[in-house]
């Protein structure tokens, strides 16, 4: 078998935590901009002091990441797939960090006071204008599409990792066993 | 570092592409279902403002209702009377800027002052700590319908039909036939007349919000602007004159500031919250909160109103939304609205480019 180490407990636990956050945002974001009921609100408050948390933990991550190495790939994996691995890691690193910028942007484009939570604001990041806020917010529509397929694509290749190519990929980040 | 010895292929390789094509199309779906794809029947935010445009057209660059409008600024002035029902800050005694819009319903920017009944009065208070409290009141008692459904319900029965061009009166009376709850709008419209003046209004929030004051104890509330000096009408609009609004603002004004008395309802035990179809008695305990100063009015193609989503759920803390449902889809619908004018704005691929003001 084609052994592969693990990724540091830290790398790991910071993984879980935050693609449970993630893809509770990404559902959170789609149910909140087509709802009208009372959920919409809820959904809302949810939103902004999750993506802020997910934007600090992405930081963390981030320097984390490029302090320490991450297990090499399986040598046997033919380079389009190494290719496609590195490259949808750094846009899923990426997106959890532009995401909450654009967000929190594009609120202080339209003017909004970037509420976190009753009575705690955060300041405005850019100067207000209305072009700008449609900019941003089509951006964050299209980028909140492009996160969820990317996210896809990647639960499918580590799918595929631990199922057929059982190449020790998948337990990298699970922490299990290889065999 | 790596073996290329080759572990033996898994056993049953069909049925685990299946189980994992299975959980990334479970996946998508669930993310499909709930952005609202899956049920096309479901009142969405964007269905609520194609039901708008549907009834007053498009108009680029305009908001998709209240789209005619004035915008105007001032201060108000808190009394400190209030300060005890909410936490807020805006209501201990001290001046806060507002920027506030004064409109009429509708989604049409052309539509004549005489064509509706109804004016309305949106503010946005500017506090000291980046707390903003921002609310759309309207010149009536009671809203005509109580849930988001009923609203685009109303709006679809009531516009045009794309075949006369008129709205149909029997889908119109189908409706309040089916809509009980229509009675006391139906009733206040029937005498109602187009204010010749923004000035003279009493302006009403409608929906009910709840206070909450230091002790973190809610207060059920909602809340008008009461001119402080009605003046006797000055003999109206000449026969024929669709704008006199604006007109007389800018003469109301070059005379002095108008003010408002914003007045803080209290509910009694038992008034309905969260139905907006339901007024409360005229008996109510009744806090004068303060003054709304406006001294100064400028065209909303440029004025500082123009970018401003009155949202009614924009409050600082010290003021929270109720149950009531009508509070939240305003939020949903106006955001929608927002985006597509902000984006004609913008010049969005896809989007109408405003026009520019022909009159």
């Amino acid at each position: 078998m084609s052994r592969v180490d693990t990724f540091h407990p830290f790398a790991r636990v910071l993984h879980w935590l935050m693609s449970i956050m993630v893809l509770t945002m990404l559902f959170v974001g789609a149910g909140m901009v087509t709802s009208v009921e009372a959920k919409h609100a809820w959904l809302l408050s949810i939103h902004r002091p999750l993506g802020i948390t997910i934007f600090i933990l992405a930081l963390i991550r981030l320097g984390f990441r490029l302090t320490h190495k991450a297990p090499p790939l399986p040598a046997d994996m033919p380079e389009w797939q190494k290719l496609a691995a590195h490259g949808s890691h750094w846009m899923l690193y990426g997106l959890m960090i532009l995401m909450p910028l654009i967000g929190w942007g594009m609120l202080s484009a339209g003017n909004f006071p970037v509420t976190l939570w009753s009575g705690f604001q955060l300041p405005p990041i850019l100067p207000a204008g209305p072009a700008l806020y449609a900019w941003l917010r089509e951006a964050h529509r299209y980028l909140a599409w492009l996160f969820f397929l990317t996210f896809l694509a990647h639960m499918g290749a580590a799918l595929m990792h631990g199922l057929i190519r059982r190449d020790g990929v998948l337990q990298s980040m699970t922490g299990g066993s290889n065999d | 570092m790596q073996e290329p010895k080759k572990r033996p292929p898994p056993a049953n390789v069909a049925g685990r592409w299946a189980l994992i094509g299975l959980v990334v199309v479970a996946a998508a779906a669930a993310f499909a279902y709930v952005g609202g794809w899956l049920t096309p029947s479901r009142l969405t935010p964007k269905r609520v403002v194609d039901a708008l445009q549907a009834s007053s057209g498009e108009h680029p660059g305009y908001r998709r209702n209240h789209a005619k409008g004035i915008c105007v600024g001032g201060y108000f002035e808190a009394s400190g009377a209030l300060a005890k029902y909410s936490s807020s800050p805006l209501f201990a005694s001290g001046r806060t800027p507002v920027v506030g819009r004064l409109a009429l319903p509708g989604g049409n920017p052309y539509a004549a002052d005489s064509s509706v009944p109804i004016r309305s009065f949106a503010l946005r208070f500017d506090l000291a700590d980046g707390e903003q409290w921002r609310t759309g009141m309207n010149a009536m008692p009671v809203f005509p319908v109580s849930t988001p459904q009923a609203f685009y319900d109303l709006t679809v029965a009531t516009s045009p039909d794309p075949a006369t061009g008129k709205p149909n009166p029997d889908k119109a009376k189908a409706f309040f036939m089916s809509h009980p709850e229509t009675g006391p709008f139906l009733g206040w419209i029937k005498t109602a007349k187009p204010a010749p003046s923004y000035v003279d209004e009493t302006y009403q929030s409608i929906n009910a919000f709840y206070l909450r004051d230091a002790n973190g104890e809610r207060h059920a509330v909602r809340w008008k602007v009461v001119p402080e000096t009605p003046v006797a009408g000055d003999g109206g609009p000449a026969a024929g004159d669709t704008d006199y609004l604006d007109a007389d603002l800018t003469r109301r004004l070059a005379q002095g500031p108008v003010r408002w008395h914003l007045q803080m309802i209290l509910a009694a035990p038992g008034d309905p919250v969260d139905d907006a179809t339901k007024a409360w008695p005229d008996d109510r305990q009744t806090i004068d909160a303060g003054v709304v100063v406006i001294d100064s009015a400028q065209p909303q193609a440029n004025g500082p109103c123009r970018d401003v989503n009155y949202d009614p759920t924009i409050l600082p803390h010290g003021i929270e939304i109720s149950g009531d449902p009508i509070i939240v889809a305003r939020s949903a619908a106006y955001a929608v609205s927002y985006l597509r004018r902000t984006g004609e704005e913008g010049h969005l691929p896809g989007t109408a480019h405003p026009k520019e003001d022909q009159r």
